[in-house]
């Protein structure tokens, strides 16, 4: 028998899930592997607790507290040469852990390597900026705001960077509807004309495939125009649009199709 | 009789042609149409491709101007965001009237590819649209054939009347 799923709570679940499924893992090497990143993971751990590390597609990721991250990446830039913070973000858990992944990926152009610092937060709670090391975070901790809600403590500008600052809801959360919740859907009409206008301007149309030629609202048939609004049988008569009206246009050459010249070299 | 006899009612007469007011005003109308720079997205590409030389919109009268106030059609190219939104309403409402509005591409007419939280599902949700053109971008030819049609319907209308105000509600 199927295992029994409920279904209350379907928002929340992401992904259709399948018993059998097993998501592929990139391979994962220990640390001793690589000589560089086993001389940085030592002096990493001399001064803080490390959870886990390893090195996978050439990269070390190494799992640190979240209270530590600005120590640790001040260590990392300044002693062990690891100067550039490439990009910034979270990964949404929610779901199966009830929090945030925040991942920084740092690059050492002398050494050439690639470092990845990961910390788990829980749900609601909020990290130290690090703006003051890289400027490469102002932004980067501003979109994580933006798209997840996790706030930045000691960050100089904590807004949202892409969506607008009246907005509602964190658009990167697996929760979040791709299409928008409500605030989203009408987010235009009522912030332009009101909420009293829903009514008037009518629900978005969301089926991008709908296509019905009898409606000659929103629908024309090429060749087959009629004036909007007419209700159409079917036999509508082939109808020739033309340029100009047939009485010619007032102070305008008539455009004839026999004078015109066609050109067949590009490159005229 | 003089020497220069002229036919007044022949074209290469004196410069004098008789006309109707309504008949005067529409072809003025009809071909200084300028319109709004607003390229969007993409559909700003193919555009600004029209207004160059090759497809040269000047012939029309159609002349880009980057002041709302200045401007008789806004071509609505590229995608409108939710972001967005507020200010194309701001900007249609700066413009004067008369003034018409050409939705160009699929972003534009319905948002297109962009069936998602922060697209505009068309434009016409905003602001009144006279001309919808489509295609993903639609080519310069189409823009072309967009403001022929649309110097078509600026002449079907009675220019003497007092126009009604386009608003969406």
């Amino acid at each position: 028998m199927r295992a029994y799923k409920p279904k209350d709570n379907v928002q929340a679940k992401a992904y259709y899930t399948d018993r059998f499924y097993v998501s592929p893992q990139v391979p994962k090497s220990h640390v001793e592997s690589d000589e560089v990143f086993a001389r940085d993971l030592e002096a990493i751990k001399a001064k803080f607790d490390v959870l886990d590390a390893y090195i996978q597609v050439g990269q070390m990721v190494v799992f640190i507290n979240p209270s530590d991250n600005y120590k640790v990446l001040e260590l990392l830039r300044d002693e062990l040469e690891y100067t550039q913070l490439s990009e910034m973000s979270a990964i949404d858990w929610l779901a199966d852990r009830g929090g945030f992944e925040i991942f920084y990926q740092m690059l050492s152009m002398n050494k050439r390597k690639r470092l990845r610092i990961k910390m788990f937060i829980n749900k609601g709670e909020a990290v130290n900026s690090v703006e003051k090391l890289f400027r490469s975070a102002d932004w980067s901790e501003r979109e994580m705001f933006d798209m997840f809600g996790i706030e930045a403590n000691g960050h100089p500008f904590m807004k949202r960077i892409l969506m607008p600052y009246d907005w509602q809801g964190h658009p990167l959360l697996k929760t979040y509807p791709l299409q928008g919740d409500e605030f989203a859907a009408w987010y235009e009409v009522d912030k332009i004309y009101g909420k009293e206008a829903r009514d008037i301007i009518g629900p978005e149309l969301r089926d991008s495939a709908k296509v019905d030629r009898y409606d000659s609202e929103r629908f024309a048939r090429l060749g087959h125009e009629v004036p909007k609004g007419t209700k159409i049988t079917g036999n509508e008569p082939k109808v020739v649009q033309n340029y100009q009206e047939e009485g010619g246009v007032f102070m305008v050459k008539k455009f004839d199709k026999k004078d015109s010249v066609v050109i067949d070299d590009p490159q005229r | 009789m003089a020497q220069h006899k002229i036919n007044y009612t022949q074209n290469g007469g004196l410069p004098v042609a008789l006309t109707s007011i309504d008949k005067i005003v529409n072809w003025g109308r009809s071909n200084s149409i300028w319109a709004l720079t607003y390229g969007l997205a993409c559909c700003g590409i193919e555009m600004m491709a029209s207004g160059a030389s090759r497809y040269d919109f000047d012939r029309f009268g159609t002349i880009f101007r980057a002041s709302p106030r200045q401007a008789d059609v806004m071509i609505v190219a590229g995608t409108l965001t939710k972001k967005h939104a507020e200010f194309i309403k701001r900007l249609y409402d700066q413009m004067a009237e008369p003034k018409w509005v050409i939705s160009m591409g699929s972003c534009a007419n319905t948002g297109g590819m962009f069936n998602t939280y922060a697209t505009v599902q068309g434009v016409d949700r905003i602001i009144p649209v006279d001309l919808y053109l489509p295609g993903c971008a639609p080519r310069p030819e189409t823009l072309q054939y967009g403001v022929m049609l649309l110097q078509k319907k600026i002449r079907a209308n009675k220019a003497s009347r007092a126009q009604t105000d386009k608003r969406l509600m």
